[in-house]
């Protein structure tokens, strides 16, 4: 899923201190599961900034919306008659929900509610973590099926480097070095040969680094 | 064509089976070229070749190849660094081709450091390709005249490839293997992580030997005399796959107020006098790190001058 954190409140009154009638819009998506965007948090977020306009002496009109998903245009045509009954719109989407709002409702003032993290899940509940760059090409079973582009510091293809200390690495001794537990998996099933052998430089074409990016299938396209 | 592969002193050195012995120096915080020419002057002589740093510990500093070409103009050898951090692959190669146009010849190929460590830690990494493939690329723009797009050069860059080796971070059973795809990719030497754990160093080199390595490429091992008991516990703790012996922590200690300097130097001299008649190891890197000007007095304790004229 695409992970998400909220915006400090703070960060989020200064965005819409100047208007009146703000709709904060859910997404039932990614951001629903990593409990930052969903219903739930519409709420609690709707509830501190009415606390913060009572607080500031404004006379706010806070609205309360969850679309199933804020990335596909059927379900953000539901806001037609929503929209514009607001000054501002703040998506708690991941960064495609605020974009796909602006789009279709151009008048639109949108504000992003949360800060897009990465592509990962949860390894423990309330821990979440990286899994993917979305480099366009992938490439894990190379490596033990782990990604050492996404969860290599330095995105090495022939790791680990000169930082590697007790399985963590060298930028900080909460990362996990994804080159040793690449190392110790390839040796425990008997394929170090595997990563003996010189990975070529990859092709980034692929990857953000060719420009942004889309895709078209055509069996879909009506 | 050449019996040598780029010419430069240090590959005419080692291939004439000399003890190579090589500098270091940190090009300066700013563009002040007296402070640079001052740490060349000291070094001049002592060494065959000097490694120029590439933002080392991803601190800015004055460009690699620039301050390699002061040297040049001084009379010193540059081994000109290159990380990956800082460059994608365009400007690698252009770099590569500046630097071989105007005389220099030896290169180390690195990683780098995470700019995390550094006095940017807000910037963009880049990592386009990792110094394996760095390697690979500098020895086909060599000995294939080529691009890493495939595309001919028109003269082609013949460095002298390096590469370093940490025998000292994890998962150590991993690290002569990745020594050994180093070597394949064409790294020409290796220098090695400043070593204080000798036991280990001793371990790593006897498979580096067993596997043929040494005599596929030049091994020199890293020393780093040791200036206070602060600088070792500073890079016992604070610097990244350093591995630094309770004992030698001890040993400085035990020197007393305005000794621990030259029991640093005691134990680097030690370790040179066991390097030398180490199998598989053919010179030693002196990296004494803003020392440059004890490296005379290093040099010539451990009975490396004078240094081989070829």
């Amino acid at each position: 899923m695409i992970v998400a954190e909220q915006k400090p409140i703070r960060e989020l009154v200064e965005m819409v201190k100047d208007f009146q009638k703000i709709l904060v819009l859910g997404c039932k998506g990614c951001v629903t599961v990593c409990n930052v965007g969903g219903a739930k948090e519409v709420g609690v977020l709707a509830s501190a900034l009415r606390i913060w306009g009572r607080k500031t002496g404004r006379d706010l009109q806070v609205g309360e919306h969850t679309l199933e998903r804020q990335c596909d245009p059927e379900y953000i045509e539901e806001l037609g008659g929503i929209v514009g009954e607001y000054d501002a719109v703040i998506s708690i989407a991941c960064g495609v929900g605020p974009q796909f709002v602006s789009e279709r409702y151009p008048t639109a003032r949108v504000f992003p509610g949360v800060n897009t993290k990465f592509m990962g899940g949860a390894v423990a509940h309330g821990i979440w973590s990286e899994r993917c760059a979305g480099c366009g090409q992938c490439v894990v079973h190379y490596f033990g099926g782990l990604c050492p582009i996404a969860r290599c510091s330095k995105s090495l293809m022939n790791g680990p480097c000169g930082g590697s200390a007790d399985g963590r690495c060298e930028i900080h001794k909460e990362v996990e070095c994804i080159w040793d537990t690449i190392v110790r998996k390839m040796t425990e099933q008997g394929r170090l040969n595997e990563l003996i052998e010189f990975k070529p430089p990859k092709s980034w074409t692929t990857a953000r680094d060719g420009g942004p990016r889309s895709m078209i299938r055509e069996e879909l396209v009506k | 064509m050449s019996e040598f592969k780029s010419g430069s002193n240090l590959e005419k050195v080692l291939k004439a089976g000399h003890f190579a012995f090589t500098g270091e120096c940190g090009p300066p915080q700013g563009a002040n070229l007296e402070a640079l020419k001052e740490k060349a002057r000291h070094l001049k002589g002592c060494v065959d070749a000097v490694n120029v740093t590439d933002n080392q510990t991803a601190v800015v500093r004055m460009s690699s190849w620039a301050a390699s070409l002061v040297l040049i103009q001084e009379g010193l050898e540059p081994n000109y660094q290159m990380v990956c951090r800082d460059r994608n692959r365009l400007a690698m190669q252009s770099d590569i081709l500046g630097a071989y146009a105007h005389g220099i010849r030896n290169m180390l190929c690195l990683s780098g450091d995470h700019q995390k460590f550094g006095n940017h830690p807000e910037s963009k990494n880049v990592f386009d390709i990792d110094s394996m493939q760095l390697i690979h690329m500098v020895k086909e723009m060599r000995d294939q005249g080529v691009f890493l797009n495939g595309q001919e050069i028109d003269e082609a860059p013949r460095m002298f490839i390096g590469a370093a080796s940490n025998p000292f971070a994890d998962p150590f059973e991993f690290r002569v293997h990745r020594l050994a795809k180093k070597v394949a990719a064409g790294a020409d030497f290796i220098q090695t992580q400043c070593i204080y754990n000798m036991p280990k160093f001793r371990e790593f080199m006897k498979q580096a030997v067993d596997m043929g390595l040494t005599e596929k490429c030049y091994l020199l091992a890293g020393v780093t005399p040791m200036k206070s008991v602060g600088m070792a516990r500073y890079m016992a703790t604070q610097v990244p796959g350093m591995d630094v012996p309770d004992e030698l922590i001890k040993r400085l200690k035990g020197a007393g107020k305005g000794k621990v300097a030259e029991e640093g130097i005691k134990f680097a001299l030690e370790q040179i006098e066991e390097f030398r008649e180490m199998e598989g190891v053919a010179g030693v890197h002196l990296m004494a790190i803003e020392w440059e000007h004890r490296v005379p007095e290093i040099a010539e304790r451990a009975g490396m001058l004078p240094r081989p004229q070829i």
